[in-house]
């Protein structure tokens, strides 16, 4: 066990060191950030550009930089912001709650449609309701995410008045997001559901609780997909990568106050620290969950550290 | 009624999702390729007069017009080339070279299968939109940096499919005795392992381009991908979003577009992984 987790520690700690350099390598490659702040000011001087790159710290070379980095990526401390000054490390614990209460909601939302839903299609395979199921679940992963999230402004907020559009003010405005990620994560889970499903379906313990005279509903819900949570559990965990990157693209749409938002503006205002800072969380908060996964995964199951 | 549920669950149907998929794709190809013959005026032509025009009104502008009065069915289909564009190039170029690495790291391993499987690892740990942003944040949005960034982040999966394939198909008999014989390296990897793996690629790529017209067209939504100015389905829902209370059919049909393509060419790889694969899993 000791060496399962080393080994995917090391993986993981990989992985960080190769999306940080990436990111900073890139970053550095986009130019003098001291000219970039002073565009636009009147009379600046040589002296005055050395200043602010001695200030950034800009005018050492990149391995003390990308050092300086991770140094201070330990200490969660990742600069301030070009514009204003603030610390990007509030900026993103200002954004994060919204970013990853939304992808909770919509992980909740996914999972409590497809596993019904998957369920149902494994037991009427080849039938109506499993074909149903496929074309729909087929639709779910072809409708790009932010047009659907358009369509249900359009309809539930602008054309009903239900819902409000946009925003973060309370409970209501969590739906539209929430439901738009919750239906698009489901047109992939309920095929994972539907094949683990089928897989433990044949098993003998099914078998054998329908000897017994259960009812269907026990056997299905009690039985089966208790012995199928692990494996689901993985794939849902390992989703969550693909989650955030889906709400990112979302948070546009509803003006959602969370890491997408901020990342866009960022780009937009080329605030080269706080999207720096703001990619390297997101692939912490990813590179983490999967290790966690993973690591849960090979305590439950000795299979998979063995191998 | 006991007809049409006996069909439902027939081989019938899956023949009938294939119909449909190659319908939609086929007649959304055609008219993309001939959108100038069939729109004459273009995409960009102004009736200034018919501004924000709604739909299934006129039979000058079907699906009505845009802002500044331009044919939404037009700029549609002349939307779509930019879409199969993107999605047939950049496919097109991630098979080339992952198709390559995943042979020469599966067939010869040692260095260059360790490079490979690890940044397979940096890849799947970092979804796509992540590597975009940053990817565009630095060198622009442009149609050469959108079809680059697609490359660089879906070569990947081919390597890995087409590895795992050939670290079992050289352990087989035929190929054994190939070597056995002294056929040349190069000759046992395009003669005997390529026309073994090429169903499986077949299927991916497939469902790639659906997916890579999806990523293309959030890009440009987001305003990292094509040139507003050139008309895209993505740029198109971006700039409709600011008259979706007075105009809906702005923001409707490129997602409508979108849909049919992306569900045209899954319908498409479903059916050819079913084809390929007669177990009859019919599951990812």
């Amino acid at each position: 066990m000791a060496g399962f987790l080393l080994k995917r520690l090391i993986q993981a700690v990989f992985v960080m060191i190769v999306v940080t350099l990436v990111v900073s390598i890139a970053i550095r490659l986009t130019g003098d950030p001291a000219l970039m702040l002073t565009q636009g000011a009147g009379s600046i001087t040589e002296q005055d550009l050395e200043r602010i790159r001695e200030a950034l710290g800009v005018n050492r070379p990149f391995l003390v930089q990308y050092g300086g980095f991770l140094a201070g990526l330990l200490r969660f401390d990742f600069g301030n912001s070009f514009l204003g000054g603030t610390p990007v490390s509030r900026l993103i614990t200002d954004a994060l709650p919204a970013t990853l209460l939304l992808a909770l909601v919509s992980m909740a939302i996914s999972i409590a449609l497809s596993i019904p839903l998957g369920i149902r299609a494994a037991t009427a395979r080849g039938g109506v309701a499993d074909q149903a199921i496929r074309i729909l679940s087929l639709v779910g992963l072809s409708v790009p995410n932010f047009w659907l999230a358009t369509m249900l402004v359009l309809l539930f907020a602008i054309t009903l008045g239900w819902l409000p559009p946009s925003g973060m003010e309370g409970p209501a405005n969590f739906i539209l997001p929430a439901v738009t990620m919750g239906v698009i994560l489901t047109a992939t889970n309920v095929r994972l559901v539907r094949s683990a499903m089928l897989e433990t379906l044949q098993s003998q313990y099914v078998m054998v609780a329908r000897a017994k005279g259960l009812s269907e509903g026990k056997v299905l819900y009690k039985h089966a997909l208790r012995n199928c949570a692990i494996p689901l559990i993985t794939y849902f965990g390992l989703q969550f990568g693909g989650l955030l990157g889906g709400i990112v693209v979302v948070e546009r749409v509803f003006n959602w106050p969370g890491l997408g938002t901020l990342a866009f503006d960022a780009v937009a205002a080329r605030d080269y620290p706080v999207l720096q800072g703001v990619i390297t969380v997101l692939s912490l908060l990813i590179v983490g969950v999967n290790l966690l996964v993973d690591i849960a995964y090979g305590l439950v199951d000795p299979r998979i550290r063995t191998s | 009624m006991a007809a049409v549920l006996s069909f439902l669950r027939s081989q019938h149907f899956r023949n009938l999702e294939f119909l449909v998929g190659a319908t939609l794709t086929l007649v959304i190809c055609l008219a993309v390729l001939f959108s100038d013959q069939l729109f004459p005026g273009g995409a960009d032509k102004m009736d200034l007069l018919a501004r924000l025009a709604p739909p299934f009104r006129n039979a000058a502008h079907p699906l009505g017009t845009d802002p500044l009065g331009r044919d939404v069915l037009a700029r549609v289909v002349a939307g779509g080339r930019i879409s199969l564009l993107v999605g047939f190039v950049s496919v097109a170029g991630a098979v080339v070279i992952g198709v390559l690495m995943g042979l020469i790291s599966g067939y010869y391993r040692g260095i260059c299968d360790m490079v490979v499987m690890r940044f397979a690892d940096v890849q799947l740990a970092l979804p796509f939109i992540l590597l975009a942003i940053t990817f565009i944040a630095i060198v622009g949005g442009s149609l050469t940096n959108t079809i680059i960034l697609l490359i660089v982040s879906q070569w990947v999966q081919y390597a890995r499919l087409v590895r795992g394939s050939v670290l079992a198909l050289r352990e087989r008999e035929f190929i054994q005795s190939a070597r056995a014989i002294g056929v040349k390296d190069w000759r046992i990897i395009v003669q005997h392992l390529l026309p073994n793996l090429i169903g499986s690629v077949i299927v991916l790529l497939t469902l790639n381009v659906a997916n890579n017209i999806l990523l293309e067209s959030s890009l440009t939504f987001l305003g990292l991908g094509i040139d507003p100015t050139i008309p895209s389905w993505g740029g198109m829902l971006a700039s409709g979003r600011t008259y979706l209370q007075v105009a809906w059919w702005v923001s409707v049909f490129p997602g409508l577009a979108i849909l049919l393509t992306v569900l045209g060419l899954n319908l498409l790889g479903d059916w050819l992984r079913d084809s390929l694969d007669p177990t009859g899993r019919t599951s990812r």
